[in-house]
């Protein structure tokens, strides 16, 4: 029983890793219609930044505040740059772009990182919290994070004006020009906060899995689930998604298939469960009609 | 007709001529000349395996700065290293293209199971010398029927029986739980390690657990493996995994005794990520100077060693232990070279590598000497246990024997 | 017409390693042409592929390893076992839309090495060990005076397997069914009030096409002699779409461009710079892109009718 317990708090753990990469991908696909392949590179190579920063010697908070900042702009000049040419192209070469700026973010941070894996410091103390032994200070400040991550999210889009604006831009941009929103704007706005959100799930993971170019790739996989299971355009989707994944992932190598297949039967139920709710368990559904 | 007579009577006077000496001294096959030796390799310096690319950067250092001081018996190594992307499509068709093409020599430290496996038929049906391969799997070792491929590592299966062994030594009711990666690497090691425990593996291994490489994290596995109340815990898996794997352990609050493979064993690269203070007790077995140990900071290779990649790779760190090997194997290659001497025949390269009487290479540890001989290919036949003082490997026992 | 005749006396001018690279774009350009009928006529999208480029694989090395059964014969059986998992992988998945179906698709692509590292599995797999298979020897020693060893012939056999291919996929997408499918790409709803079952042909699509892609699996097998779950990774399948797309989404020369892009810029990437040889490719995409939005054959397409003579 207690390792069961301890299986699916893991699994939470492991889950609020998911949960906060999926909100980037949540964010990205609110702002464009885009799910942005590219989003756990950015998220890399934002962690490489604080890394850089914290080993110069800036203290750990500063580093954050400013990683954040620098994600921002990096989003926000990727999208203005890399992106706005292509922006009315047909839906597959929009996906070779993202493999593109994939495939350049990871080689660079090869060529000027390595692939040696490096610690990642944590702002959480190392004691167990309360005495917890199957949840460390960390995972559970991690999860809080995630918490407020999506709570600002949620509000953002919800009760202000320019979250308004970007969800309207998204949804129908020729009419959202007609009424006076800057269309191109709002779309960079998007990028550069889904790269904002990436940087601090980029900084919550690296403790957990060490840094290093391809830290971000399994989770990916993972992240993209979680937030179709949840709902694309729902953020608490996507966060509640990433922790049914982890529960999943972890319940299922433990007691139903072992280690081996674990992934696999994970993502067929992760299918059953589209072929019942396709627009995942909290999304719209869209109804298109003639 | 006179003429046509004396013509052809100066022409294989002076044939002769020409060919006396040169059938004495030089013979060369395709990448030799006088001027240089051409040396092959596939490395994954990109994919999911792109950390173990440093190794062929330090080699590549390493032979640049050798030409620099004039080479192997007057002659320039060309090493040319590509990337295969841990692709074993890939990796065959780079090893056609530097075999083919560029006709390289030989080839140097191919790393990789599935990698090597794909090219092990090719390379020995051609008769090139597929050498010192960077895997540790058993099956390189086997003269009679590929006597074209000689492996370096110390093999998996030979040390998870060692690991076995000890167990049996030391802890015979020792409940044990594995944690292996999916794959031919974690799959040699476990089947050497149930062999050494022989009859008493199915009752004393009471669980086991595997991941992918593809996986982020490895938590679940561990906390399955503490639940089984095992008090012993062997871990295969590679740097990455195997720090993460010490710290979850350490956080869950197990204490196992715990055996690490060797590929991981590395202090810069592993268990300083993990924790000093959190691998203090891990055991593992060494066969290479540790750029981490205090111990060997005078060692003129190390030192050596430490200038090489300051000048020529400084983003290499001196504690990665992939760096350290590269360096040892680029060692046992010169000494191949240097005995084949004007002799650079495929041939007698390899019948070199199958002579290696007692050598030290200065990069291994003192005493852990390489033998080979035209029946046992395998170029380390002792191992040496070490154990984790929370700063460097400290050896304990003596060196044990291996098949 | 040309090309077919410069492809037949190819091999006989360059060094066997590049005829080897040859019969690899052969193959890759097959299964291009599967993703092209799926995602470019059908309108699908699928970013698994790579997995029935391993059914293929491994069914024919399965077939020639195990059961010694001769390598052309071993084709068409892959051709039919990847038609049938295709079609009953299609009929549930393709209820999915969008971002959906990409991710059921992207879940094949990464269970596939799963399961073929199974251990139950493993007296048929091999395991993570792979198989190892024999190349085979041409049946000749010459042809028309001209000498073929092993990788000529393999080429030549790989070229004759390409033009099959290709007619069947030209004739698909001209005939009925091509139509249907267009159909079904562009106006759904008035296709299905037409009267074309619509699940039908969308999962007949995902059928032809992994049939495609597991002939060139098939083949790719043949080629490299050896066959392992780390080849067909969830790169490998992101590489067919990044193919098809580059050489042209509709278009069936379009599958030979892409395949030769994915085949050789990498290498070429490698060249221009060792230090981050990936990030080159990288831009290269882009660069496409940017100025190629049609891909390669829509460019060339371009091209060709500016310099064609306007009729008054």
């Amino acid at each position: 029983m207690e390792t069961f317990i301890h299986q699916v708090v893991a699994g939470i753990a492991t889950g609020g890793v998911y949960a906060s990469l999926a909100l980037a991908l949540v964010m990205i696909y609110q702002s464009t219609h885009h799910i942005n392949f590219a989003q756990g590179e950015i998220a890399m190579f934002a962690t490489y930044m604080a890394w850089t920063l914290i080993n110069a010697g800036v203290s750990y908070w500063l580093a954050f505040v400013c990683t954040i900042l620098l994600s921002f702009s990096l989003g926000v000049l990727i999208q203005r740059i890399i992106i706005r040419p292509v922006e009315n192209a047909p839906v597959l070469n929009i996906v070779v772009v993202f493999i593109g700026l994939l495939v350049i973010l990871n080689s660079i941070a090869g060529w000027v990182f390595t692939y040696t894996i490096k610690a990642f410091p944590s702002p959480f103390p190392k004691e167990q919290p309360f005495g917890l032994f199957f949840i460390s200070s960390h995972e559970l400040g991690s999860i809080g994070v995630t918490m407020v991550l999506l709570l600002l999210l949620y509000s953002f889009f919800k009760f202000t004006p320019l979250g308004l604006a970007m969800r309207a831009a998204a949804q129908n941009p020729d009419s959202s020009r007609l009424v006076g929103i800057r269309v191109g704007w709002m779309l960079a706005l998007g990028w550069g906060l889904a790269a904002a959100i990436g940087s601090v799930a980029g900084m919550m993971i690296a403790p957990v899995v060490f840094l290093e170019p391809n830290m971000m790739s399994g989770i990916l996989l993972y992240a993209f689930a979680a937030a179709l299971v949840g709902g694309i355009d729902s953020p608490g989707g996507a966060v509640l998604g990433g922790f049914i994944v982890g529960i999943l992932e972890n319940i299922l190598g433990a007691y139903v298939i072992g280690t081996e297949l674990k992934l696999s039967v994970a993502l067929v139920l992760i299918i059953v469960v589209l072929t019942i709710k396709p627009a995942g368990l909290f999304g719209k559904v869209i109804v298109s009609r003639v | 007709m006179k003429k046509r007579q004396f013509a052809l009577t100066a022409l294989c006077i002076s044939l002769i001529g020409f060919a006396l000496p040169a059938a004495a001294q030089k013979k060369y096959d395709p990448g030799a000349s006088d001027t240089e030796i051409k040396i092959g390799q596939t490395m994954p310096y990109s994919g999911p395996a792109s950390a173990y690319g440093v190794i062929g950067k330090v080699q590549a250092a390493y032979f640049k700065q050798l030409n620099e001081t004039g080479g192997i018996n007057g002659r320039k190594i060309n090493f040319i290293t590509l990337d295969d992307g841990y692709s074993p499509p890939k990796t065959v068709e780079m090893i056609r293209r530097l075999v083919e093409q560029d006709e390289v020599l030989l080839t140097l430290g191919t790393l990789g199971t599935p990698s090597n496996t794909a090219i092990h038929r090719y390379m020995n049906t051609k008769k090139v010398p597929h050498m010192f391969l960077a895997t540790g799997a058993s099956k390189w070792n086997d003269p009679k029927n590929n006597p074209w491929t000689i492996g370096f590592n110390p093999n998996y299966h030979s040390e998870g029986m060692l690991y076995a062994q000890h167990i049996l030594a030391t802890k015979p009711n020792a409940k044990i739980a594995v944690l292996m990666q999916n794959d031919d690497y974690g799959k040699d090691y476990f089947n050497g390690f149930k062999e050494g425990l022989g009859a008493k593996a199915a009752s004393m291994i009471v669980s086991q657990a595997t991941y992918e490489v593809t996986d982020p994290t490895i938590d679940s596995q561990i906390v399955t493996l503490k639940g089984s109340g095992a008090d012993t815990f062997f871990n295969i898996t590679t740097p990455k995994f195997a720090a993460q794997a010490i710290r979850k352990v350490s956080d869950v609050g197990w204490k196992p005794t715990h055996y690490l493979n060797q590929v991981s064993a590395s202090v810069g690269s592993v268990l300083k990520p993990a924790g000093l203070d959190v691998s203090v007790g891990l055991i593992s077995m060494n066969y290479i100077k540790e750029g981490a140990d205090s111990r060997w900071d005078n060692d003129p290779t190390m030192k050596d060693f430490k200038a090489l990649i300051k000048k020529y790779a400084p983003e290499v760190s001196a504690d990665d232990g992939n760096a350290t090997y590269g360096y040892a194997v680029a060692q046992m290659m010169v000494q191949v070279l240097k005995q084949a001497g004007d002799n650079l025949t495929r041939e007698n390269v390899m019948k070199q590598a199958a002579s290696i009487k007692d050598f030290q290479v200065p990069m291994a540890l003192p005493g852990v000497l390489a033998s080979t001989s035209p029946t046992d290919f395998a170029l380390f036949q002792t191992m040496q246990l070490v154990k984790f003082d929370g700063k460097t490997w400290v050896e304990f026992g003596k060196p044990v024997a291996v098949k | 017409m040309l090309g077919l005749i410069a492809a037949c006396v190819l091999p006989f001018f360059i060094s066997n390693y590049h005829v080897f690279q040859a019969s690899m774009v052969l193959s890759y350009a097959i299964a291009l042409v599967g993703m092209n009928i799926l995602i470019g006529y059908s309108g699908q999208i699928s970013l698994g592929h790579g997995a029935f480029l391993a059914i293929g694989a491994y069914t024919s090395a399965i077939l020639m390893d195990k059961m010694n059964i001769p390598y052309w014969m071993t084709i068409p059986i892959a051709a039919f076992i990847c038609l049938v998992v295709g079609f009953l992988f299609g009929l549930p998945a393709l209820r999915l839309e969008g971002h959906y179906l990409a991710l059921a698709t992207f879940a094949l692509a990464v269970a596939l090495p799963q399961l073929l590292k199974f251990k139950h599995l493993e007296f048929l797999t091999g395991g993570v060990q792979g198989i190892v298979i024999m190349k085979p020897d041409p049946p000749w020693e010459t042809l028309f005076g001209l000498k073929l060893n092993s990788d000529r012939w393999l080429y030549f056999f790989t070229l004759a397997v390409t033009v099959v291919m290709f007619v069947i996929g030209w004739n698909l997408i001209r005939g009925r069914v091509g139509r249907a499918l267009i159909a079904i790409r562009d106006q759904p709803i008035a296709a299905a009030s037409m009267g074309i079952d619509t699940p039908l042909y969308k999962s007949l699509a995902f059928g032809v096409s992994a049939m495609f892609t597991g002939v060139a699996g098939a083949l790719s097998a043949i080629l490299v002699a050896f066959v392992a779950p780390d080849s067909f990774t969830v790169f490998l399948s992101i590489t067919l779409l990044v193919g098809m797309v580059i050489g042209g989404v509709t278009s069936l020369p379009g599958a030979l461009y892409g395949a030769l892009f994915i085949q050789f810029i990498p290498n070429i990437a490698d060249q221009i710079s060792k230090a981050a040889p990936w990030a080159i490719y990288g831009t290269m995409l882009i660069l496409f892109m940017y100025t190629m939005p049609t891909g390669i054959a829509g460019a060339l397409r371009l091209l060709g009718e500016k310099f064609r003579p306007t009729r008054s």
